[in-house]
C-alpha cells in the first residue's frame, strides 16, 4: 500500500488531540515568488494539511476574496503547468504534508484529464476538490482520480438531504469536507450547533475523517468547530490578507495564531 | 465533423442530461438536489393536463401567441431569390421571445410552492421578462446584470425596476454576462431553500437546457403549422441567431428530423472570427466546461474563460447551449456567422423596407440571410426568427449608422 499522508496526518492529530488545520491559498496570489514562499513557509506556521486553489476565471462557489484571488493569479501568469510545478516544490521541501488541490473542473479539462492526473500524482499531489463534479459526474474525474492514485475529497453540504447522503459519500476518499453554510466562500458562518449535528450525521455514514471549511476565519472558530471536526479549513481570512497587499509573513503570522487553536477540549 | 446519422435528433438529451458529451450537470453539491428537484417538477409538470392549460391561456392571452408568420415582400424583392417570411416572436409581450421560456418557469415555480425568483441578463430582454412575470404571479424578482451592460442598456433596466424588480450591477469578473450568471448562481447557492432560479437560455445544468427548449419549440410547432397553410409545403430553410440559443432551438427543433429543410444559426462574429473579438462559440471556440454544462466555449490554451465581443448584448456571451454543441458535432444544423457591421445593415435594412426595427440579435440572422438568399431559386422558401424588437438597441445602433450615413430619413 502507498504511504497515504491524508491517512497520516489525521492520524497524528487525533493521537495528539488535536484538529488537523487546513490551510487555503491561491496558487500564484498575488505573484508566483510571494506565493511559493507562503506556500513553502505554511507546514512550519501550524498547518497540518494544505489546499492550493487553482485560479479559474469564474469561480461560481466562492465569494469575493478568492474570485479577486483568482484574477490577481491569472493576471501574473498562473497557469495549470504553473500549479503543478508549485506543488512538486512544495512536495521537495514537505515530503509528509498532505498537498490537495482544488478549484473548478474546465482547467483540468482542458489540460487533458490523463495527463493531468499524471502530472499531479507525479508532483506528490495527494487529492483534487473539485467544486462543480457532483457525484453524478463521477465518471469524469473521480473514478480516474483514484485510479491514478489520488483521493477525490467530496463536498458535503446543508443541502445534502439523508436520501443523497450515501451517494455522495459512495466514491469519497481522502477526507469528507463538510461546507458548514448553503452559501459562497468567506462569507457568513453557520452555528456551532448546525455543525455539529451535520458532523454527527456524516459519521454515521462514513469512517472519514471529517473536515469543516466555509465562513471559518478565527481562532475562535477553528476552537469551536474542532469540537465536532476532526479538521478545518481556513481560505478566506488568509488569502484577505494578500489582498490588501500583505506578504507571505503577515498571511503567516495569521495561520500561526489560528495554529494556537486546535488543542482539543478533552 | 459528420457522424453516422441518427435515427431521430430529437431524442435527447438522456438520462443524464446529455447531449452526446455535451450538457450533464456540472454543479456544487449545494445546488445538485435543487436541480434533481426541479428535473422531478417539470417531468410532471409537462405532461400535466391543468398545467399545459394554464401555459395556453397565458401563452394566447398575456403573450399574445400564436405570433404571426408574415411574408417579407419588399425583402424578398431586394434580394431576388427565395421567399423570406418572419416568424414575429417580436410582436410577443415585453417584445421579445423570452417571454415563452420565463412564463412556463414562472408557472413551474408556483407549482413547486417557490415565490422567490432569481434571473440573470444581458441585454435585458430575459431580465424584464421575468420582471413581468413576476409582476404578474406576485413574485420577488432579484435581476443580475453585468454592469457594463447595465449602462449599455439603460431602458431596459428601468423597465425592471418599474416592473418591481431588484437589479443587482454585477462588477465582479468582466461585469457581463458570464458575470452576471455567476453571480446569480452564487445567489442561489445562497438563498438555496427559498428560490428558484430562471435561468435565459437553452444552458446551464440539465434540466435547464431541455426544459427551455420545450418552452421555446412554441416557436417552431406555430412556424412549421403557419408555413404548411401559407405555402402548402415546408420552407427549404430555416435560419435564427444563437447567443445562448433559445430562440434557434425553440424554432430548429420541430424540424430537426425534416431532412429537407436547411438549418443554419447564426453566431455574432462580431468584428470578424479572426480578430478574435466576437461570440462564436462554435466557430471560435472548443469544447469546457462552465455554468453546469459541457459545451463550446470561448477559452484560452489553460482554460480560462475568455470574454466575448458582440455589438449586441444579447449574443455577447462565451458559450452555447449544449444541445447546439451537439448538433453542431452531428452536421444537423450547420452554424455561421455574421459581423457587426453585417447586422447593422441588416437591422437599417429590415426597418426601411419592412417598417420592422428588429433586435440586433436577429439582425444577425438577416444579415447572415442576406449572403445566401439571392442565390436561392425564387420557388423556394427562408424562414426567420425574428426573436425581438429593437428599441432597446437604438440608443446603441442610431449614432453608428448616423456616421455610416446610413440612415435614409433626414432631418428637416
Amino acid at each position: 500500500m502507498r504511504f497515504d499522508r491524508i491517512q497520516n496526518c489525521f492520524a497524528k492529530c487525533q493521537a495528539e488531540t488535536r484538529t488537523a488545520l487546513g490551510i487555503f491559498i491561491t496558487a500564484g496570489d498575488p505573484n508566483p515568488a510571494i506565493s511559493e514562499e507562503l506556500l513553502l513557509g505554511l507546514p512550519d506556521a501550524g498547518a497540518d494539511f494544505v489546499e492550493l486553489g487553482m485560479p479559474f476565471s469564474d469561480p461560481m462557489a466562492d465569494g469575493p476574496v478568492i474570485q479577486a484571488a483568482s484574477l490577481r493569479a491569472i493576471k501574473a501568469g498562473m497557469t495549470s503547468g504553473g500549479v503543478l510545478q508549485l506543488a512538486a516544490r512544495f512536495r521537495a521541501r514537505h515530503a509528509d504534508v498532505p498537498l490537495i488541490l482544488m478549484g473548478y473542473y474546465n482547467p483540468i479539462y482542458v489540460y487533458g484529464v490523463e495527463r493531468f492526473l499524471t502530472d499531479a500524482h507525479k508532483a506528490g499531489v495527494d487529492g483534487l476538490i473539485i467544486v462543480d463534479l457532483p457525484p453524478e459526474e463521477d465518471a469524469e474525474l473521480c473514478l480516474p482520480a483514484q485510479q491514478a492514485g489520488l483521493d477525490f475529497i467530496r463536498l458535503i453540504t446543508p443541502t445534502t438531504d439523508a436520501a443523497r447522503l450515501p451517494k455522495t459519500i459512495d466514491n469519497a476518499s481522502g477526507f469528507i469536507y463538510y461546507v458548514s453554510i448553503t452559501g459562497i466562500t468567506g462569507t457568513a458562518s453557520a452555528s456551532t450547533g448546525s455543525i455539529s449535528q451535520a458532523v454527527t450525521r456524516i459519521r454515521q455514514a462514513s469512517t472519514l475523517p471529517v473536515v469543516v471549511g466555509f465562513g471559518i476565519k478565527t481562532p475562535e472558530d477553528v476552537r469551536a468547530v474542532g469540537q465536532h471536526a476532526d479538521g478545518v479549513v481556513i481560505g478566506s481570512a488568509i488569502v484577505s490578507i494578500i489582498g490588501e497587499g500583505g506578504d507571505a509573513n503577515a498571511a503567516r503570522a495569521q495561520v500561526k495564531q489560528l495554529a494556537t487553536a486546535t488543542a482539543k477540549e478533552a | 465533423m459528420s457522424q453516422h446519422k441518427p435515427n431521430t435528433f430529437r431524442a435527447g438529451p438522456d438520462a443524464e442530461g446529455r447531449f452526446g458529451i455535451h450538457g450533464g450537470r456540472f454543479v456544487a453539491e449545494t445546488l445538485m438536489p435543487l436541480i434533481l428537484k426541479l428535473e422531478e417538477a417539470w417531468k410532471q409538470a409537462k405532461t400535466d393536463a391543468d398545467f399545459i392549460a394554464e401555459m395556453d391561456f397565458y401563452r394566447k392571452h398575456y403573450i399574445g401567441r400564436p405570433s404571426p408568420l408574415f411574408f417579407a415582400r419588399r425583402i424578398t424583392a431586394h434580394f431576388g431569390g427565395a421567399r423570406l417570411y418572419f416568424k414575429r416572436d417580436e410582436l410577443n409581450h415585453t417584445g421579445a421571445h423570452k417571454i415563452n421560456n420565463v412564463l412556463g418557469q414562472a408557472l413551474l415555480a408556483k407549482r413547486m410552492g417557490k415565490t422567490k425568483i432569481i434571473a440573470e441578463t444581458g441585454a435585458g430582454q430575459h431580465g424584464v421578462a421575468t420582471a413581468t412575470a413576476c409582476a404578474l404571479f406576485d413574485m420577488e424578482c432579484d435581476v443580475f446584470m453585468g454592469a457594463e451592460d447595465v449602462m449599455r442598456q439603460k431602458p431596459n433596466v428601468d423597465r425592471m425596476r418599474l416592473l418591481g424588480a431588484q437589479v443587482h450591477s454585477v462588477t465582479s469578473g468582466t461585469g457581463t454576462l458570464k458575470d452576471a450568471m455567476n453571480e446569480a448562481l452564487r445567489f442561489w447557492v445562497t438563498h438555496a431553500d427559498s428560490h428558484f432560479y430562471i435561468i435565459g437560455t437553452a444552458a446551464g445544468p440539465h434540466p435547464y437546457p431541455a426544459m427551455v427548449r420545450d418552452f421555446q419549440t412554441i416557436i417552431g410547432n406555430e412556424a412549421k403549422a403557419q408555413i404548411l397553410e401559407a405555402e402548402g409545403r415546408l420552407p427549404d430553410a430555416i435560419v435564427a441567431c444563437i447567443g445562448g440559443g433559445s430562440n434557434a432551438i425553440g424554432l430548429f427543433h420541430p424540424f430537426l428530423d425534416d431532412e429537407s429543410v436547411a438549418i443554419y444559426g447564426v453566431e455574432a462574429a462580431g468584428r470578424g472570427i479572426d480578430s478574435g473579438a466576437h461570440a462564436a462559440s462554435l466557430n471560435g471556440g472548443r469544447p469546457g466546461v462552465l455554468h453546469g454544462n459541457r459545451t463550446y466555449l470561448l477559452q484560452n490554451d489553460d482554460g480560462q474563460i475568455q470574454d466575448a465581443y458582440s455589438i449586441s448584448a444579447g449574443l455577447d456571451y462565451p458559450g452555447i447551449g449544449p444541445e447546439h454543441a451537439w448538433l453542431h458535432e452531428s452536421g444537423r444544423v450547420n452554424y455561421v456567422s455574421a459581423t457587426d457591421q453585417q447586422a447593422l445593415d441588416a437591422f437599417a435594412l429590415c426597418s426601411r423596407l419592412e417598417g420592422i426595427i428588429p433586435a440586433l440579435e436577429p439582425a444577425h440572422a438577416l444579415g447572415f440571410i442576406g449572403t445566401m438568399i439571392g442565390d436561392m431559386d425564387k420557388e423556394q422558401i427562408v424562414i426567420m426568427n425574428l426573436c425581438g424588437r429593437g428599441d432597446k438597441d437604438l440608443e446603441a445602433v442610431l449614432p453608428i449608422l448616423e456616421k455610416q450615413n446610413k440612415l435614409s430619413g433626414k432631418l428637416l
